[in-house]
C-alpha cells in the first residue's frame, strides 16, 4: 500500500510535466491545427540556458526567471522566423519544418554542450518536506510551480483581453482581425507562452532525469499521449490528461510491466485513444446553429 | 469631403475578376446601400473596404487612403464589418463575443456603458450572455454581429445582408434599430441587401452594382422610382 502511494505520489509530479508540456502542446495545435514536434527539444535547449547560468553563478530563482522570459523570447522570434513563412503551406511541409527545427536545436545543443549527461540542481532542499516518507521535496516542489503556472494561464485565458484574443484568434481568425486583433502577433505570442511553459517543465525535469540533449524526448511523448487523452483542443483535459499519464506510467512501471516498458504505455495511449476516441475525454463537441 | 470614397475599385479571387472598376463615395452621417443580385459583387466589395481581398484602385476613408493596409488597421480607423455569415465565435459566449468587439478601445469605463447600451437595444442577448454564441438563433447572432460591431464604437458600419435568413418581424426590430443607432449616435452605413424594398427604406442613397460594376446610383427616392428597379429588384 505504502509503495503503491509512493508511486502515484510520484507519477503526479512527473505528470505535472507532462501536463505542462501537454498545454504547450494544446496552445499550439489550438492556434494552427499543428502539432509542435519540436516543443520538447526547444525546452531542452532552454534547460541548458538556465544551466548555463546557474554555473557562471547566478543564484537559482534569478536563472530560473531568466530563461523563462529568454524562452517567451526565443519562441516568438521562431515563429516570426521560421514558422511563419510556412503558415499557409501544406500540412506536410510544416512538419518537415518541426522535425528540422527538433533536429537543428538537438544538435546544436550537442555541439555546445556536448552529449555527455550533466546534474542540474534543484531549488529545493534534498531532505523530504516535513519528514514525509512518500515524495522528496523536489517532486512536492515541481507539483507546486506546475499548479502555479497552469493557475496563472487559466486566469490569463479566462480574465484577460489579451487571453480571451488569444481564444478568439485560434477559433476564428477572420473574424478576429474584423474586431481588430494582431492575428499573426496572437501566435508568435502563443509561440512564446508554450516556449515558457516548456522552459519551467524542462528545469523541473532534469534534476530527475539529468541533463541531456536528448533528455525530452521520453517527456514529449508522453505529453503527446496526455494531450491526445485529454484531447487536443481540450487545455482542461491535456492537464488532466498529463497527470493521468504521470501516475499510469509510474504505478504501471512499478508493479505492472517493469521499469524497461514504461515509454510503451504512453504508446499504447496514443494508439488506444486514436481508435477508440479519437477526440480524446475533453475534446469538445462543438454546437453550431446556422 | 466624403467619409468614404472608393474610385475604380478592381478585385479578383485568384484568376476570376470579380469587381471591374467600381467607384461611389458616402457622406458622413448618411446610410447608403449596394443593391445587387447574387454575385453581383457586393460581399467582394464590402471584403475589398476591410482588405480583404486583393484590390486595384484607390479607397479614402475620412480623407486617408486606406487601400493597401491590412484589416486590423482599417478597423482601428472606425470602420465596423458585420459579414456575410455574421462571424459569430461560436465556443465563446454572447457576453465574449460583445467584448471582442471593443477589444481595440482603451475606454474601459465606456465599453462597461456601451455594453449595457447594446443590451438595452437587443434585451435577448442580455438573457442570453452566459450561453455559448454558436447556440443562438440565427437572429440572435445577427444581433450579436450588428452589437459586436457597435462595441467598436464606430465611424462607419459595413453590413452584408443583415436581414439575411430573418423572420420578417424580426428584420423589422433590427432595421428599426439601425435607423436609431444612425441618428442618435451619428454612426454611418453602408449597407449591403438582397431585399431593395427594406434597403431603400432605411438608405438615404443607393448603388446599383451588376457584375462588379455600378449600373445606376441616385437617392433612394430616386432609384425606387427606376422602372428597371422596380421590375427586377422589387417586383411590381
Ligand atoms: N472566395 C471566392 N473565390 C472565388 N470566387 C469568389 C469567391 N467569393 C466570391 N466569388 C465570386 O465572386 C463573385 C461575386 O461574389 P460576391 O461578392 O460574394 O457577390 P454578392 O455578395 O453580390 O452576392 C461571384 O461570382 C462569386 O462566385
Ligand atoms: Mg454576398
Amino acid at each position: 500500500m505504502d509503495a503503491l502511494l509512493h508511486q502515484v505520489l510520484a507519477g503526479l509530479a512527473t505528470g505535472g510535466i507532462y501536463a505542462s508540456v501537454a498545454l504547450a502542446l494544446v496552445m499550439i495545435y489550438q492556434a494552427t491545427h499543428h502539432v509542435n514536434f519540436a516543443q520538447g527539444e526547444l525546452a531542452m535547449f532552454s534547460t541548458y540556458i538556465a544551466w548555463s547560468l546557474i554555473n557562471a553563478g547566478m543564484p537559482y530563482w534569478a536563472a530560473f526567471f531568466l530563461t523563462v522570459a529568454f524562452s517567451f523570447v526565443l519562441g516568438v522570434v521562431i515563429e516570426r522566423v521560421v514558422i511563419r513563412p510556412v503558415e499557409n503551406s501544406p500540412v506536410l511541409s510544416v512538419v518537415v519544418v518541426f522535425i528540422a527545427l527538433l533536429v537543428i536545436l538537438n544538435s546544436v545543443t550537442g555541439w555546445i554542450y556536448t552529449f555527455t549527461i550533466k546534474t542540474f540542481p534543484s531549488p529545493f532542499p534534498e531532505q523530504p518536506l516535513f519528514g514525509n516518507k512518500y515524495m522528496s521535496s523536489h517532486e512536492i516542489g515541481a507539483i507546486c510551480i506546475t499548479m502555479v503556472v497552469l493557475l496563472l494561464l487559466y486566469g490569463f485565458f479566462r480574465f484577460t483581453p489579451l487571453g480571451l484574443a488569444m481564444r478568439a484568434a485560434a477559433q476564428n481568425p477572420e473574424s478576429s482581425r474584423l474586431v481588430g486583433i494582431r492575428v499573426g502577433w496572437i501566435l508568435a505570442l502563443g509561440w512564446g507562452l508554450a516556449a515558457a511553459i516548456g522552459a519551467v517543465a524542462g528545469m523541473m525535469v532534469a534534476p530527475i532525469v539529468f541533463l541531456d540533449p536528448n533528455m525530452m524526448g521520453g517527456v514529449l511523448l508522453y505529453a503527446f499521449a496526455a494531450a491526445l487523452v485529454g484531447g487536443i483542443d481540450s487545455p482542461g483535459g491535456a492537464v488532466f490528461g498529463g497527470f493521468l499519464v504521470g501516475v499510469l506510467e509510474n504505478v504501471l512501471g512499478a508493479f505492472v510491466i517493469g521499469n524497461e516498458l514504461k515509454l510503451a504505455v504512453a504508446l499504447v495511449l496514443i494508439i488506444g485513444v486514436l481508435t477508440v476516441r479519437p477526440s480524446g475525454f475533453f475534446g469538445k463537441v462543438h454546437v453550431t446553429r446556422v | 469631403m466624403a467619409l468614404l470614397e472608393a474610385s475604380n475599385l478592381h478585385a479578383a479571387y485568384g484568376q476570376t475578376r470579380v469587381l471591374h472598376g467600381i467607384s461611389f463615395s458616402m457622406e458622413e452621417g448618411t446610410i447608403t446601400t449596394l443593391l445587387g443580385a447574387n454575385g453581383a459583387g457586393k460581399t467582394t466589395t464590402l471584403r475589398a473596404l476591410c482588405g480583404m481581398v486583393r484590390t486595384e484602385g484607390k479607397m479614402r476613408f475620412g480623407g486617408q487612403r486606406i487601400d493597401g493596409r491590412a484589416t486590423e488597421d482599417i478597423v482601428r480607423m472606425g470602420i465596423a464589418h458585420v459579414p456575410d455569415g455574421r462571424g459569430t465565435f461560436a465556443n465563446l459566449t454572447t457576453e465574449e463575443n460583445l467584448r471582442l468587439g471593443a477589444y481595440t478601445r482603451q475606454d474601459r469605463a465606456a465599453v462597461e456603458t456601451d455594453l449595457e447600451r447594446v443590451y438595452g437595444y437587443f434585451p435577448r442577448l442580455r438573457e442570453r450572455r452566459a450561453q455559448q454564441a454558436g447556440t443562438l438563433s440565427g437572429g440572435e447572432q445577427q444581433m450579436l454581429a450588428v452589437s459586436r460591431a457597435l462595441m467598436l464604437r464606430p465611424k462607419l458600419m459595413l453590413l452584408d445582408e443583415p436581414s439575411f435568413g430573418l423572420a420578417p418581424l424580426i428584420v423589422k426590430e433590427l432595421f428599426g434599430i439601425l435607423r436609431t443607432v444612425n441618428e442618435k449616435e451619428h454612426v454611418s452605413m453602408l449597407v449591403v441587401e438582397q431585399n431593395a424594398a427594406m434597403a431603400l427604406d432605411l438608405a438615404d442613397h443607393a448603388y446599383l452594382i451588376e457584375t462588379g460594376r455600378v449600373v445606376l446610383s441616385g437617392s433612394s427616392d430616386d432609384i425606387r422610382k427606376d422602372d428597371a428597379v422596380r421590375r427586377s429588384y422589387l417586383g411590381y
